[in-house]
C-alpha cells in the first residue's frame, strides 16, 4: 500500500488562536465595562456609542462569536485534520473562513455601539452581516466536508460528528431566525418576518439551539479529541460517546421554549419545551462523565498539568450548567429564575467555566506543540488556573444571592394585598453589593485572561516559527465487500460524511418543525383583538430607537399572569397583543421594571425629565442617561419605506395612511410637545435654546424624544377596558 | 397538552397516527442505537477511540 506524504496546515490553527486571544480580551474588557456600568450608571455619560444597551450586545457577540467563535475554528482546524489525516481541503477557503470572520467581527465591532441591532438576542447583528455569515458559514462547512471526502483515515471519529452536526445546525438555525426584510437595501435597518409570538418562539428556537450548536456541540467535539490528547489515553467509553451524540442532538433542538415560559406562548409549546429540557440532563450528564472519567487513573496528572486543571473545570462547569439548564425549565422554578440575575449566573457559568477554561487548556496545550518548545511559565498557568477559578465563583455566587433576593421581593405581599417592595427600585438597591461582587469576580476572571496573554507570547517569542507538519499516511483504498462483510449500520454510517450529515439534519430539524411550524401555521395559538392596531408612524419610529438604543436588554415587555406581577404592572400579557410587533420586544432580563403596561402611567414630562437624567425622576435609579434622544432630530426620510414593508410582511396600514405619515408624525409630536409645555421649568428653558438657537434650531416635535415618548405612551393601552367600551 | 394542535389538525384525516408515528422513529432509532453499541466488538470500538492517539495505525481494513 502507497503511503502519502502530506503536511498538516499549522498557521491556519496559529492565526485563529491569535484572534481567540485577541477577541477574548476585547469581549471580556467590555463586559467588565458593563458591570462597572451597573454601580457607576453614568460612566460613559452622554456618549451614544458607549451606552449599556449599545455594548450589551457587543458584549455577548464579542464573547461569543469572536472569543468561542474563533477557538472553535482554531480546534476544529487543529483536529480534523489529524483525525483525518489529511490537510484541509483548500487553503483558500481556510484564509477566507479566517479573514471573512474576522471582518464580520470587526463590523459588529463598529456597528453594534452605533446601534444598528435588531435586538434578537444574539442575532443582533443587521441583515448585510447576516448574509456575510452565512457565506462564511459554508466556506467553514464545505472545507470541512472537503477534508472528509479526501480523508485517509476510513472512519469519522465522534469529534468530526460533533463538527458536523455544528455545521448544518448553525446553518439552519441562522437562516431561518435572520429571515428579515431590510427597509432599502442601501440602509442598515430591517424587520423580522415574524411578529410577535412567532417571532420569540423562532428567536428563542435559534437562542437556545446557539447555546447548544455554538457553545455546546463543538466544544464537546473539542473536548472529545483534546481531553484524551491532553490525558494521553483513548475517552472513557466510545460506545457512551456515540449515545451521546446522538441523544444530545435529538433532544436538544427541541427546548428553546422554556426561554419562554409563562408568557403568551401557547402552553402547549412551552410544556413541549419543559419536556425535553428535563430529557436534557442525560445526554448532558452522560457527556460530563464521559469527559471525566476519560481521567481514570490519570488524576495524578491533573495535580500538575494546567492543561488538565482547566479542563476538568470546564467539564465540571459543563456539568453544573447542564444540571442547572433543566432546573430553570420547570415551570416553578424558572418563576423565580427568569428574568432576573440567576440567569445571568447561568449563562456565565457555561461561558467562564466550560468555554473558556475548556479554550484556555486547548491554548496551554496547542501553543508549545505549534511553536515546538516548552510553555514559558508553569507557575503562571497555575496562577492563571487559580485566580480563573475564584473570578467564576465571585461570579457566579453574588449572581445566584442577587437573582434569589430579587425575585423573593418582587412576589413579596403585605398582609393588605399590597406588594412590600410597591418601588422596583427598593429590589434593585438592595443587590447592588452583589453587583460590586460580580465586578470584582470578573476583574479576576479577566486579570487571568492577561497573565495567558503575556504567558502565550513570552512562549512565542522563545518559540520557533510555526511550519506546516509532516505527516503520512496510506490512501484509502477502495471499500471492498469483503471487507465491510457484517458490518454494523453504524459502522457503515461512520464511513459516510454525506449520509451522516444528512441523518444530524434529520435528526435536529424534527423538534423545529414541530414546534414552529404548528405556531405560524395554525391561526387560533394567537387570538387576535379586535382593539389591537398598528403604531402610528410617529409610534414606528421611537420603537425603532427603542430597539436601536438596546432597551430591550434591561426592560421585558411581557407581563407574566402572576397576581405579583399584575399587582405590579398591570394585566397580564396576551398574544394577540403582539400581532404587528416586527420584531417582538419581550426581553429576557429586568434590570428595570416591565415596560408592556407603561403606557399612560406617567405624564410625558415624566419620561422627558426621566430620559435626560433619570436619578433626578428615580433617586437610586442605575438607568444611564438618554441625552442624545433629547437632542437629536427625528430621522424621518425612510418611515414611508418602513410602513411600506410593515404591510408587506401583513401590517394593515392603508396607502392613506402611508401617504400622511409625515403631516400625521408632525401632529402627533405637536400634541406631545404641548404636553410637555405643562412643566414650566420645560417651558422656560426650552423657549431660552429656542430664542438662542438661531435658523437651525430643531423644534421639540421633530426630536427623538418625542417619538420614544409617543411609542413608550402607547405600549400596551390597545386592550384598555375603557377604550374598549367607548 | 396537545389540545391546542389536535383542534385544528383533526381535519387531516388520520391524523391520530401521526403522534404514534413519531414517537415510535424516537424509539425505534434509539433501541436500534443502543442495540447496536451494546453489540459493537470491542477491537473495533478499541480501534476507533485511539484515533485522536496518533498511534500511526491506520484503519484502512476497517
Amino acid at each position: 500500500m502507497e503511503v502519502q506524504q502530506f503536511y498538516y496546515d499549522n498557521k491556519i490553527v496559529k492565526n485563529f488562536l491569535y484572534a481567540t486571544m485577541l477577541w477574548g480580551v476585547v469581549g471580556m474588557l467590555v463586559g467588565l465595562l458593563l458591570a462597572f456600568m451597573f454601580l457607576f450608571p453614568n460612566l460613559t455619560d452622554g456618549i451614544s456609542w458607549l451606552s449599556f444597551g449599545r455594548l450589551r450586545p457587543l458584549h455577548t457577540n464579542a464573547v461569543i462569536f469572536a472569543f468561542v467563535g474563533n477557538a472553535i475554528f482554531a480546534g476544529v482546524y487543529y483536529s480534523t485534520q489529524r483525525l483525518l489525516k489529511a490537510r484541509m481541503y483548500s487553503d483558500l477557503l481556510s484564509k477566507i473562513n479566517f479573514w471573512g470572520w474576522q471582518l464580520i467581527i470587526v463590523g459588529a465591532a463598529i456597528t453594534l455601539p452605533l446601534g444598528f441591532s435588531t435586538s434578537k438576542e444574539y442575532a443582533e447583528l443587521e441583515w448585510p452581516f447576516d448574509i456575510a455569515i452565512a457565506l462564511i458559514w459554508v466556506v467553514f462547512g464545505a472545507n470541512l466536508i472537503g477534508t472528509m471526502i479526501k480523508r485517509r483515515q476510513r472512519h469519522l471519529y465522534v469529534a468530526i460528528w460533533f463538527y458536523i452536526a455544528t455545521f448544518v445546525t448553525v446553518a439552519v438555525l441562522h437562516i431561518f431566525n435572520s429571515l428579515e426584510l431590510p427597509v432599502s437595501f442601501t440602509g442598515m435597518k430591517s424587520y423580522s418576518v415574524y411578529a410577535g409570538v412567532q417571532d420569540a418562539l423562532v428567536q428563542w428556537w435559534y437562542g437556545h439551539n446557539a447555546v447548544a450548536f455554538f457553545l455546546t456541540t463543538p466544544f464537546l467535539g473539542l473536548m472529545y479529541y483534546f481531553v484524551p490528547k491532553a490525558a494521553n489515553r483513548p475517552v472513557y467509553s466510545y460506545r457512551l460517546s456515540i449515545v451521546h451524540f446522538w441523544s444530545l442532538i435529538f433532544i436538544y433542538i427541541w427546548a428553546g421554549p422554556h426561554h419562554l415560559l409563562y408568557t403568551a406562548l401557547p402552553e402547549w409549546a412551552q410544556n413541549l419545551g419543559v419536556a425535553f429540557s428535563v430529557m436534557l440532563l442525560m445526554p448532558s450528564w452522560g457527556g460530563m462523565i464521559n469527559g471525566l472519567l476519560t481521567l481514570r487513573g490519570a488524576w495524578d496528572k491533573v495535580r500538575t498539568d494546567p492543561v488538565l486543571k482547566f479542563m476538568v473545570v470546564a467539564i465540571t462547569g459543563y456539568g453544573m450548567a447542564t444540571f442547572e439548564g433543566p432546573m430553570l425549565s420547570l415551570k416553578n422554578v424558572n418563576a423565580i429564575g427568569h428574568f432576573t440575575d440567576w440567569i445571568i449566573a447561568h449563562v456565565h457559568v457555561g461561558a467562564l467555566a466550560w468555554n473558556g477554561f475548556l479554550t484556555f487548556g486547548m491554548i496551554y496545550w496547542l501553543v508549545p506543540r505549534l511553536f515546538k518548545t516548552k510553555l514559558f511559565s508553569l507557575g503562571l498557568a497555575n496562577f492563571h488556573f487559580w485566580i480563573g477559578t475564584l473570578g467564576i465563583i465571585m461570579y457566579a455566587l453574588p449572581m445566584y444571592v442577587a437573582g434569589f433576593t430579587q425575585a423573593s421581593m418582587w412576589k413579596q405581599f403585605n398582609p393588605d394585598g399590597t406588594l412590600v417592595y410597591g418601588n422596583f427600585l427598593e429590589t434593585v438597591t438592595e443587590i447592588m453589593p452583589m453587583y460590586w461582587m460580580r465586578a470584582i469576580g470578573g476583574t479576576l476572571y479577566l486579570t487571568g485572561m492577561l497573565v495567558l496573554v503575556y504567558n502565550i507570547i513570552v512562549t512565542i517569542k522563545n518559540g520557533s516559527k510555526v511550519t506546516d507538519e509532516l505527516a503520512e499516511a496510506a490512501a484509502l483504498q477502495n471499500v471492498s465487500k469483503s471487507r465491510v462483510g457484517g458490518e454494523g449500520w453504524h459502522t457503515w454510517l461512520e464511513r459516510k460524511p454525506i449520509k451522516l450529515t444528512i441523518y444530524a439534519t434529520i435528526a435536529i430539524l424534527i423538534g423545529g418543525i414541530v414546534q414552529i411550524v404548528p405556531t405560524i401555521m395554525v391561526k387560533s395559538n394567537i387570538p387576535t383583538i379586535s382593539s389591537v392596531k398598528p403604531y402610528t408612524p410617529l409610534e414606528l419610529e421611537g420603537r425603532d430607537i427603542y430597539i436601536r438604543e438596546g432597551c430591550v436588554g434591561c426592560h421585558s415587555q411581557m407581563v407574566r399572569p402572576f397576581r405579583s406581577e399584575v399587582e405590579r404592572y398591570g394585566d397580564y400579557s396576551k398574544a394577540g397583543e403582539f400581532v404587528y410587533d416586527h420584531p417582538f420586544l419581550w426581553g429576557s432580563k429586568r434590570t428595570g421594571p416591565d415596560l408592556h403596561r407603561i403606557g399612560g402611567k406617567y405624564s410625558d414630562n415624566w419620561h422627558f425629565n426621566h430620559m435626560y437624567d433619570p436619578q433626578s425622576t428615580s433617586s437610586g435609579s442605575i438607568m444611564p442617561s438618554y441625552k442624545w434622544m433629547i437632542l437629536n432630530e427625528l430621522d424621518k426620510s425612510s418611515t414611508e419605506a418602513k410602513m411600506e414593508v410593515m404591510v408587506t410582511l401583513g401590517v394593515p396600514y392603508t396607502e392613506e395612511e402611508i401617504a400622511n405619515a409625515q403631516q400625521h408624525m408632525l401632529d402627533q409630536g405637536t400634541q406631545i410637545e404641548k404636553n410637555l409645555y405643562a412643566d414650566p421649568d420645560f417651558a422656560s428653558t426650552y423657549e431660552a435654546d429656542k430664542a438662542a438657537g438661531g435658523e437651525d434650531f430643531v423644534e421639540m416635535r421633530n426630536r427623538e424624544i418625542v417619538a420614544i415618548i409617543a411609542y413608550l405612551q402607547r405600549l400596551g393601552t390597545d386592550i384598555n377596558v375603557a377604550d374598549l367600551e367607548e | 397538552m396537545l389540545k391546542f394542535v389536535k383542534n385544528h389538525m383533526d381535519s387531516i384525516a388520520g391524523i391520530e397516527i401521526y403522534p404514534i408515528i413519531s414517537l415510535l422513529i424516537f424509539f425505534i432509532f434509539f433501541v436500534v442505537l443502543f442495540w447496536w453499541v451494546v453489540t459493537a466488538k470491542k477491537d473495533y470500538i478499541n480501534t476507533v477511540s485511539n484515533i485522536p492517539l496518533d498511534n500511526n495505525q491506520n484503519h484502512t481494513e476497517l
